[in-house]
C-alpha cells in the first residue's frame, strides 16, 4: 500500500469539501473493494475520507411507500433489516446473498453501487425495482446510474447518501453464483412495482440491463413458461472461464424463470 | 489398552492451542534485529534478462541489500537439485536442467525470483523492489504440454535441446500386444488429470539466520520433515557440514506434499542473512504463493484395456504426457513416472500391463508431489477405465470390479509393478458401500430425478495406494523429572494431529495420562535423524519407533525400580505406571522412579533416555470404496452430490476420529480437483487463476456429508502396528467416483465425454454438444 492521508469527517459538507481538496482523494466506505486494490498497489489515492463517521448516512426508513436506504449501511444491516424484511425481502434475500459475513458486514450499498463491479449484485435491485439514488446534489433515476463496466452516472467527488426503493407488490432475485468468487456471474431481479414489471440483470454483461422482451412477456402473464423462448443474444455479454457469453445469455432466462417461480 | 489409548477417538491435543490463536507459525516468531525481503519476480513466462539496475532501489530508505544471480554465483552458492534422477526406457536420466535460486540470464515463468531485496519493513522493500529495472527481451513461451513435444516449439530450457525431459516405460509390451490381439473387447479413453494449485493455508514462511561468530546458519521455515531440507541446504547448495546450519520447523498449516521440497526463497534469503549479519524474513503472499509453490497432478492420458468375453481384464495399456513445470523440483519426475505407474494394477488381476510417461517441461510453475502424489494420478485412470469396459462389455460396474479383483486368497498378490499386496478384502468393501447407498435401488431415484427435470447418476471408485513403509525413522524417549515422557520424533506434522497419535500409542506403554506425554520435532539440534512426513507414513514408521524406544525406556526403569524395592528386576511387573513386585501389593510409581534418576549424581543412576528405530519392511496398501451419488440440473450444468459412502480399510486405526479427518479433508480436495479447481494458463505463459476470485477452492457448502466406515479387522501383515496409513486416501478415491457418477448421469443423454474439472458451464456444453449432435 502506498502512503496516503486520512480524513474522518462527520457531515456531509465535510466530507465533501475533503474529496474536494485532492483530485486523487477518494471516499471510503467498507473498505472491502478499495483496500484490496490499494494492498495490490492497483490505487494510490493520496487522500482517504472515510465516511464511517457520518451518523446520517446509516440506517433504514419508510418515507411515502418507499424504503430509503443510508448508502452507508451495511449489507448484513440490509439482510437483518426487519422493515426490509418485511417490505422488499427480496432485496433482504440479495444482500444476505452477498460474499461471505465479512463482506457483508463491512461492504455497503453505496460502496458497491459507487464501485459499479459488472457482477455485483444491488445494480440489479436499484434497476429492477426502479430506485433513485440519492447524492449530495441531486437525484438520479436507478435507470440512468449504471453506464458501463466500473463507470456510474456519478460526477467527480459526488457523494452518494442514500438510494429509495419503491415497495413493490412482488419481487424476486435469483442469483448464479461464479463458482471462485461467488459474485453474481449472472444474477435476474424481476419486480412488480408501481404498475409496471420491471426484470433487471446483473453479472452477465458489461453493466446491468434491463429485457424488456421478458418485461412485455411478464406483463402479459406472469409466469415462468411465459418466458420461455425469449433469448437474451449472446454478443455483448461478458466471456471468461468460468462462463462464455453464450452461457451467461443461456442463464439470464433460466435464472429469471427461477425468479418468477420462487414467487408462485 | 488405556482408556486413551489405541483405537479411541480422543480429542486433539492441539486443538485448543489452533483453535483459540495460539498456534506459533513461522510468521508468529519474531526475532531481534529482523529485516525483511521482497522478491522481484518475473512478468514473463520466457525471457532474456539483459540488464538489470538496482542503483535507484537500493539508494531507496530503509534498502539494506539487493541481491541477484549475479552475488549467489560469485558465492559459489549451488542450484536446487532434483533428487528423482530416474532412468527413462532409452537408458537416460532424466535430463536436470540448472535451477537456480535467482534466475540467470532467463526467466522461465511467471514469477520466476529475479532479485531479492532487503530492507527494514517489509514496505520499503517492496518500494524498492519496485524501482529495480530489469530489462527483459520476451521470447516465445510455451504452456501447454502437447504444443511443447511439437518439433517447432519453443524450447523451455535454453540448456536442453528438447522439452522432453524423461521418456520412461514400465511393464511388459510384448505381453500386453498380445493380450490386446487376443481381446473380444477393448475399452479406451483419453482423460485430463488437471493441473492444481496446492493452496495450503499457511503460506510458505521463512527466518534465515546467520551467526558470524560461529560461522553457522539457522533456518525457521515450514516443512514436512527438517533433514530432507537440511541436506540438500547443506550439501548441494551451501556446501558447509552439517552442524553449520541448525533448521527449525514450528507449526505448520498445510503442507499437502508442497512443503516437503527445497525452493529459491530460503536460498536467496539464507545467503542474504549471511551477507548481512542479521536475520532475513520472508513470508509469501497469497499472490506468490500462486506463482512459487509447486502445484500438483497435469497429465494427459490415453488408456486402453483388453478383455475377454466375460469381462476378464486380459491386459491394460497406458500412455501419459506429463507435464513438470519449468524445473525439475526435488521428487518431480519421480510422481508421474514410479510413484504413479506401479500402481496401475488397481486392485485387480491384470496379467499384462505396460505405461508410458512422456515428462515435460513448459514455461509454467514447477509440478511435484500433491497428496497422494501420483497414485491419485494412476487410480483416477484405472477406476475411470474399468467403468470403461463395464459399459463395453455390458456389465453391471460393481459386477466387473468384483469379477476382476484381488481376492483375499490370492493375497498375499505381486501385482508385476514391484508392488505386493498383503492383506484386505476388496469385494466385501464394495459391496458394503453399494450396500449402505443402496446401489441396488438406484434406478428407482434416477426416475424420480427424472421426474423433476434432474439427470442423476451414481458412480464408484475402489482404490488402493501405496504408502507407510518408506525409509527409516527414529525415536529417542526420555523419562521427565516429573514422571512425563518427552517423545523425539523426525516426522512433522502439518496439522493432522501427531501429537494426539504419538500420545495415544505411548499412553498404552506408560498408562500416562495423555498431557503429560510431550512431543519434539522439527529442530534439527534435538531431533537428529528423520524422514519427515509424506505418503501417510508417518504414524507407520514414527509409531512403532515410538513404542519400541518405550519398551526401552520401561526396561531401564525397571532396573532402578528393581533397586528402589530392593527385588530382582526380573520379579517387577509394570503397569498403569506402577512397577510392583510380582504378587505383593509393594510398588512404586513411575513418577518416583524419575524424580530418583534426576536426583543427580551421587546415587549412581543418570536420567533415562531411549532411542530405537524402525526400518520399513514394505510399502502398506490402504484401500477402500468411495460411491458417490449425484444430481445435475441440464438448465444450468449444476451439480450436487446427493449422497456419498466410504468405505476405508486403512488396517488397524489408532484415532477414528483422526482418520475420518484425513478423510473428509481428503474427500474435499479430490471434489475441489474433481469440479472446481482449475488451473489456467493463457498462450502466453501468464496464469490466469492467480487468486481466489478466480481459482474455486472448495468451501464446506460445497461437501456433502462423507458417510465413512472403517474396516478395521484386517491389520497389514508387514508392520507390527498393522497400520496401513490414511492421510492420501480421500484424495484418491473421490475424483473418480465424483466422475463417474456423473458421466453416469450424462451418459444417457448422449455426452461422451467430460474432464475434470467438471464445472456447471462443462457440464451444461456437454450437453448442449451432445443435443446439437443428435
Ligand atoms: C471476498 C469478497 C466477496 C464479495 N462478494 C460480493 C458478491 O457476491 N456480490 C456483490 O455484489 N459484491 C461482493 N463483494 C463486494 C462488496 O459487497 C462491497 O459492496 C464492495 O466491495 C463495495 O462496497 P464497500 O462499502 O466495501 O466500498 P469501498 O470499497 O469502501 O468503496 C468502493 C468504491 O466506492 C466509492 N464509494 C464508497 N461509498 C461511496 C459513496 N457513498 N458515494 C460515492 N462513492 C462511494 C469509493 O470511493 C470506492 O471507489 C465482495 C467483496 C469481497 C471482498
Amino acid at each position: 500500500m502506498y502512503n496516503f492521508d486520512y480524513h474522518r469527517p462527520n457531515s456531509v459538507d465535510d466530507a465533501v469539501r475533503a474529496r474536494g481538496g485532492s483530485e486523487d482523494a477518494t471516499f471510503l466506505a467498507g473498505g472491502m473493494t478499495l483496500l484490496p486494490t490499494m494492498k495490490q498497489r492497483l490505487a494510490s489515492p493520496s487522500d482517504i475520507v472515510d465516511l464511517s463517521a457520518i451518523q446520517d448516512m446509516t440506517g433504514v426508513c419508510e418515507d411515502d411507500g418507499r424504503l430509503a436506504i443510508g448508502a452507508m449501511t451495511t449489507h448484513a444491516s440490509v439482510a437483518s433489516d426487519p422493515l426490509v424484511n418485511q417490505k422488499i425481502p427480496a432485496l433482504a434475500k440479495l444482500a444476505g446473498g452477498i460474499g461471505d459475513p465479512q463482506v457483508r458486514n463491512r461492504g455497503t450499498l453505496g460502496g458497491s453501487i459507487a464501485n459499479a463491479d459488472p457482477s455485483a449484485d444491488y445494480p440489479a435491485a436499484v434497476l429492477g425495482l426502479g430506485a433513485t439514488v440519492k447524492t449530495n446534489k441531486r437525484e438520479i433515476s436507478g435507470d440512468d446510474f449504471f453506464v458501463d463496466m466500473f463507470e456510474t452516472a456519478l460526477e467527480e467527488g459526488e457523494l452518494i447518501l442514500s438510494v429509495n426503493f419503491p415497495v413493490p407488490d412482488k419481487a424476486a432475485y435469483a442469483k448464479f453464483p461464479n463458482p471462485a468468487s461467488r459474485y453474481a456471474m449472472v444474477g435476474v431481479f424481476v419486480a412488480q412495482v408501481g404498475g409496471e414489471t420491471r426484470v433487471a440483470v446483473t453479472g452477465a454483461a458489461p453493466s446491468a440491463f434491463r429485457v424488456s422482451e421478458m418485461e412485455a412477456a411478464l406483463s402479459n402473464s406472469f409466469s415462468a413458461d411465459a418466458l420461455r423462448g425469449i433469448n437474451i443474444p449472446a454478443d455483448g455479454m461478458n466471456s471468461d472461464l468460468h462462463g462464455s457469453a453464450e452461457y451467461r445469455a443461456h442463464l439470464v432466462n433460466v435464472m429469471a424463470r427461477r425468479a418468477v417461480e420462487s414467487l408462485s | 489398552m488405556g482408556q486413551f489409548g489405541i483405537g479411541q477417538g480422543v480429542r486433539r491435543l492441539e486443538d485448543q492451542r489452533f483453535l483459540t490463536g495460539e498456534g506459533r507459525y513461522t510468521d508468529d516468531i519474531v526475532v531481534p534485529r529482523q529485516c525483511h525481503a521482497f522478491f522481484v519476480r518475473s512478468p514473463f513466462a520466457s525471457a532474456a534478462i539483459t540488464a538489470i539496475d538496482i542503483q535507484d532501489a537500493a539508494s531507496q530508505p530503509g534498502v539494506l541489500a539487493i541481491y541477484t544471480a549475479e552475488n549467489l554465483s560469485q558465492a559459489g552458492v549451488g542450484d536446487i537439485p532434483c533428487l528423482a534422477l530416474m532412468t527413462g526406457r532409452d537408458g537416460q536420466k532424466v535430463k536436470t536442467p540448472p535451477y537456480p535460486a535467482l534466475a540467470r540470464e532467463r526467466v522461465h515463468h511467471v514469477g520466476d525470483a529475479v532479485a531479492i531485496v532487503v530492507a527494514e519493513t517489509i514496505e520499503q522493500a517492496q518500494e524498492a523492489a519496485e524501482l529495480v529495472e530489469v530489462d527483459y527481451d520476451p521470447l516465445p513461451a510455451v504452456a501447454d504440454m502437447k504444443a511443447a513435444l511439437e518439433p517447432d516449439a519453443p524450447i523451455v530450457q535454453e540448456s536442453l535441446s528438447s522439452n522432453l525431459c524423461l521418456d520412461w516405460a514400465q511393464g511388459n509390451e510384448t505381453d500386453v500386444d498380445a493380450a490386446f490381439a487376443k481381446a473380444d473387447h477393448i475399452a479406451r479413453i483419453e482423460l485430463v488429470n488437471n493441473r492444481v494449485v496446492v493452496n495450503s493455508m499457511e503460506p510458505r514462511a521463512l527466518i534465515a539466520d546467520y551467526d558470524p561468530q560461529e560461522d553457522k546458519f539457522t533456518l525457521h521455515t515450514g516443512s514436512q520433515g527438517i533433514y530432507r531440507l537440511k541436506d540438500q541446504l547443506c550439501q548441494n547448495i551451501f556446501n558447509i557440514p552439517a552442524d553449520k546450519l541448525r533448521v527449525i520447523t514450528p507449526d505448520v498449516g498445510g503442507g499437502f506434499g508442497m512443503k516437503i521440497f527445497a525452493y529459491p526463497e530460503q536460498v536467496a534469503c539464507l545467503f542474504a542473512a549471511r551477507e548481512l549479519g542479521r536475520p532475513v524474513r520472508w513470508t509469501g503472499g497469497r499472490n506468490e504463493s500462486f506463482q512459487s509453490d509447486t502445484q500438483g497432478r497435469d497429465h494427459l492420458t490415453t488408456a486402453e484395456m483388453a478383455l475377454d468375453k466375460d469381462g476378464h481384464f486380459l491386459g491394460i495399456r497406458v500412455s501419459t504426457l506429463a507435464n513438470l513445470g519449468a524445473y525439475l523440483s526435488n521428487f518431480a519426475p519421480y510422481i508421474p513416472t514410479g510413484a504413479s505407474t506401479q500402481m496401475y494394477s488397481g486392485l485387480y488381476r491384470i496379467p499384462a500391463i505396460h505405461a508410458e510417461v512422456k515428462c515435460v517441461l513448459t514455461n509454467t510453475v514447477p509440478v511435484d508431489a500433491y497428496r497422494g502424489a501420483g497414485r491419485p494420478e494412476a487410480s483416477y485412470v484405472m477406476e475411470r477405465l474399468v467403468d470403461e469396459a463395464a459399459r463395453v462389455v455390458g456389465l453391471d460396474r460393481g459386477e466387473i470390479r468384483v469379477r476382476n479383483f484381488i481376492r483375499p486368497e490370492d493375497l498375499p498378490y505381486d501385482t508385476g509393478l514391484n508392488r505386493v499386496y498383503d492383506s484386505g478384502d476388496y469385494p466385501r468393501l464394495l459391496k458394503e458401500a453399494c450396500r449402505q447407498i443402496d446401489w441396488d435401488g438406484f434406478a428407482a431415484r434416477r426416475a424420480d430425478s427424472r421426474s423433476r427435470g434432474l439427470l442423476r447418476g451414481i458412480g464408484l471408485a475402489s482404490y488402493v495406494e501405496a504408502c507407510g513403509g518408506m525409509g527409516e525413522e527414529e525415536a529417542r524417549i526420555s523419562l521427565d523429572p516429573d514422571g512425563g515422557v518427552t517423545l523425539v520424533i523426525g516426522t512433522m506434522t502439518n496439522g493432522q494431529g501427531h501429537h494426539t497419535a504419538y500420545a495415544q500409542l505411548l499412553h498404552d506403554k506408560f498408562g500416562l495420562p495423555l498431557e503429560k506425554i510431550r512431543m519434539v520435532q522439527g529442530d534439527s539440534e534435538t531431533v537428529h535423524k528423520g524422514g519427515g512426513t509424506g505418503g501417510s507414513r508417518s504414524l507407520l514408521m514414527g509409531g512403532v519407533s515410538a513404542q519400541r524406544a518405550a519398551d526401552r525406556v520401561i526396561e531401564k526403569a525397571r532396573q532402578v525400580a528393581g533397586e528402589m524395592l530392593e527385588a530382582a528386576p526380573d520379579d517387577i511387573e509394570f503397569d498403569e505406571g506402577h512397577f510392583r513386585i510380582a504378587g505383593t501389593d509393594l510398588s512404586i510409581e513411575l513418577s518416583e522412579v524419575a524424580r530418583r534418576t534426576h536426583e543427580g549424581a551421587g546415587n549412581g543412576l543418570s536420567p533415562i533416555e531411549e532411542t530405537d528405530g524402525y526400518k520399513a519392511e514394505a510399502l502398506t496398501f490402504p484401500n477402500g470404496c468411495h460411491v458417490c451419488e449425484i444430481e445435475v440440473d441440464p438448465d444450468t450444468g449444476c451439480l450436487r452430490i446427493v449422497d456419498y459412502v466410504v468405505v476405508d480399510d486403512f488396517g488397524t486405526v489408532v484415532n477414528p476420529m483422526l482418520a475420518a479427518g484425513q478423510v473428509h479433508g481428503g474427500v474435499a480436495q479430490g471434489l475441489g480437483q474433481a469440479l472446481l479447481e482449475h488451473t489456467v494458463y493463457d498462450e502466453e505463459g501468464q496464469l490466469i487463476t492467480a487468486s481466489f476470485m478466480d481459482y474455486a477452492m472448495p468451501r464446506a457448502d460445497d461437501m456433502p456429508e462423507v458417510k465413512l466406515t472403517l474396516i478395521e479387522d484386517m491389520p497389514c501383515k508387514t508392520n507390527p502396528m498393522g497400520v496401513k496409513g490414511a492421510g492420501e486416501a480421500g484424495a484418491i478415491g473421490a475424483p473418480p467416483a465424483i466422475m463417474n457418477a456423473l458421466l453416469d448421469a450424462l451418459i444417457p443423454a448422449g455426452v461422451t465425454r467430460i474432464d475434470m474439472p467438471a464445472t456447471p458451464e462443462q457440464i451444461w456444453r456437454a450437453l448442449q454438444d451432445s443435443s446439437t449432435a443428435s
